[in-house]
């Protein structure tokens, strides 16, 4: 099986192949620059395997959480390819994709969280599963640090750039500290492509009309009635 | 699927067939123009969401814009009968427009690009708009003069062909189409306001209580202002004491800025000698301006060219038009995806070679 990967969700820019289990990647730090280095990163890889787009049997693709502009170039370009080629596809949600990388690394269970800024963090608990996947203790969410759920104590790896930016918060709110804090973690389309192999396997790909980010985040605005009960309030 | 050898034989000829597509504020749009002119078309208006928050969030718009630009591609593939493989080159509205908006077209479009190795061609928004009359039959032949107002931009144009352009007078502060919407607001009439202006007008006119400047025409030159009407509408509200009033004072409006746009266009047809006059963007479709244009028309014996009301506003067709007139543009997706919330239109050139 074929499969390319990539994520825009957050500062990383990141695709991933994968040629009948042999997996590379390529990873830089984009910052806001995603829409400079995703084509050329893709056709690198894709053209430095010998590989034909049109030889790939599905792509998986970074959902966010993360940056909303940011994760719909990867959205939006994966559903263009999988419109194009008449491909399926694979979302993956940031959290997990970080956590898998930490249960590679060593960790049996994972608290990740991601800076979502305006004084919150996307937030989700794991821990590994046998086959060394990591498998969701809670629902992901968005919410302000003081607000992640307790954990049940017990050793936990920390990864995310919330864990930088707020990390007194979310070790108090959590009642955790953790055996490690990789602040810098961020996820890795490899990652992601690791989580989506078994569902490309298992045949539980969609098409990528209905690839969709994970925004978390989901109220962005007022309506005017909205606006118009805060005005009456004040 | 054709070979990559008879693609590079019909990559500048006048056989490709180019998707675009739109997605630079509130409309998602495809379209498909090819060897026989435009081959598909189809939309979504976001009109319905954004009313409800009052104006258009550009996050919303952006999302909308994810959720449903794969199915309209697919509607015009079908309705051109084309396969993806089929397509010659893909054109996206790169701005200018709201960023995050642009950039869900810009990305599709480049992903559609890279599965088949066509060429992408970025289109200037504005551009798009001064060449829809070329979608219609009688079409304009260059030179013209371009009249293009929208809710974004007010323009004269000086357009001798594709990518020449020079501009003969714009806004200095409100775009014709703001100023409507923002008059409309003041009037307490739902989001979008222009259309529900021009609505509300018809019904008024007859107590002739109100008039307003027709701002820059005492003075020579080709710019325009609109933020003083707008304030003008401000100052006389209190007096407008019913519906009536309201509607006097919509019509006293719409009177005064389509006057001061056909006063300033038959300026600039006086000034170039230009023979034809095109208006474009999604003011194009009010009716009062229409009828006074056509009067100018008539009287100065011009011909004078309207795209159909669905090309006035942003649509997709115009965009695959304007990527059809750009063809020989297109870059292959390796490269820097490009889009720009802000793009001047006298900064484009002619293609290169040239091609329309």
């Amino acid at each position: 099986m074929k499969i390319l990967a990539l994520d825009t969700a957050t500062e990383a820019c990141s695709v991933a192949l994968s040629v009948d289990g042999r997996i590379q990647e390529r990873f830089e730090t984009a910052g806001r620059s995603h829409t400079e280095r995703l084509m050329p990163m893709v056709q690198e890889l894709v053209a430095g395997a010998g590989l034909a787009f049109s030889q790939l049997d599905g792509i998986a693709c970074g959902v966010g959480p993360g940056s909303f502009a940011g994760v719909r170039i990867g959205v939006g370009y994966t559903k263009g390819l999988a419109l194009a080629l008449d491909r399926p596809v694979v979302g993956v949600s940031s959290l997990p994709a970080m956590a898998l990388r930490a249960i590679r690394g060593g960790a049996s269970r994972v608290l990740a969280a991601i800076d979502a800024r305006m004084n919150e963090v996307y937030w989700g608990a794991y821990r590994a599963t046998a086959d060394g996947l990591p498998q969701p203790l809670l629902e992901e969410r968005v919410c302000t640090p003081v607000e992640v759920p307790r954990t049940a104590g017990g050793e936990w790896t920390a990864v995310g750039t919330g864990w930088g930016s707020y990390g007194d918060a979310l070790r108090a709110a959590a009642a955790v500290e953790p055996r490690q804090v990789v602040a810098d973690a961020l996820p890795h389309a490899e990652d992601i492509l690791r989580l989506a192999l078994p569902q490309f396997q298992g045949g539980q790909a969609i098409s990528g009309d209905a690839l969709l980010p994970l925004y978390l985040r989901n109220k962005v605005a007022l309506t005017l009635l909205e606006q118009a009960a805060l005005r009456a309030s004040r | 699927m054709r070979s990559r050898r008879q693609r590079q034989c019909t990559r500048y000829n006048i056989l490709m067939n180019i998707l675009g597509i739109e997605t630079s504020c509130d409309e998602t749009a495809a379209a498909i123009y090819g060897p026989a002119g435009l081959a598909a078309h189809a939309l979504h208006s976001q009109i319905a969401l954004h009313a409800e928050y009052g104006g258009v969030v550009p996050e919303l718009a952006s999302r909308d814009h994810v959720s449903r630009i794969n199915p309209l591609i697919r509607e015009v593939l079908a309705q051109a009968g084309l396969r993806p493989s089929d397509l010659d080159g893909v054109a996206y509205t790169a701005g200018p427009g709201l960023i995050g908006a642009l950039m869900v077209g810009a990305s599709v479009a480049a992903g559609i690009a890279t599965a088949h190795g066509l060429p992408l061609i970025p289109v200037h928004h504005m551009e798009a708009h001064l060449l829809a009359p070329m979608l219609e039959d009688p079409r304009p032949e260059f030179p013209f003069l371009a009249l293009l107002v929208s809710g974004g931009h007010t323009l004269l144009v000086d357009v001798q062909g594709v990518g020449r352009y020079e501009i003969l007078g714009e806004s200095l502060d409100d775009a014709v189409g703001e100023a409507f919407d923002k008059t409309a607001k003041l009037l307490g009439l739902p989001y979008p306001g222009g259309p529900h202006l021009a609505r509300l007008a018809e019904g008024g006119g007859a107590s002739k209580a109100w008039r307003f400047p027709r701002p820059m025409t005492d003075r020579p030159g080709l710019e325009f202002s609109f933020s003083g009407l707008k304030t003008a509408v401000l100052t006389a509200l209190p007096k407008a004491r019913n519906e009536q009033d309201r509607a006097d004072l919509a019509w006293a409006f719409q009177e005064a800025v389509t006057d001061t746009l056909a006063i300033k266009c038959a300026r600039a047809l006086e000034q170039t000698g230009l023979e034809q006059l095109v208006v474009a963007g999604g003011v194009g479709a009010n009716k009062r301006l229409r009828e006074k244009l056509g009067e100018l028309a008539r009287r100065q014996g011009l011909r004078l060219y309207f795209p159909r009301h669905e090309f006035c506003t942003d649509n997709a067709a115009m965009i695959a038009y304007a990527g059809w007139a750009r063809r020989s543009e297109g870059r292959l997706p390796h490269g820097k995806l490009f889009t720009t919330p802000r793009w001047a239109i006298s900064e484009l050139q002619p293609p290169t070679p040239a091609t329309a």
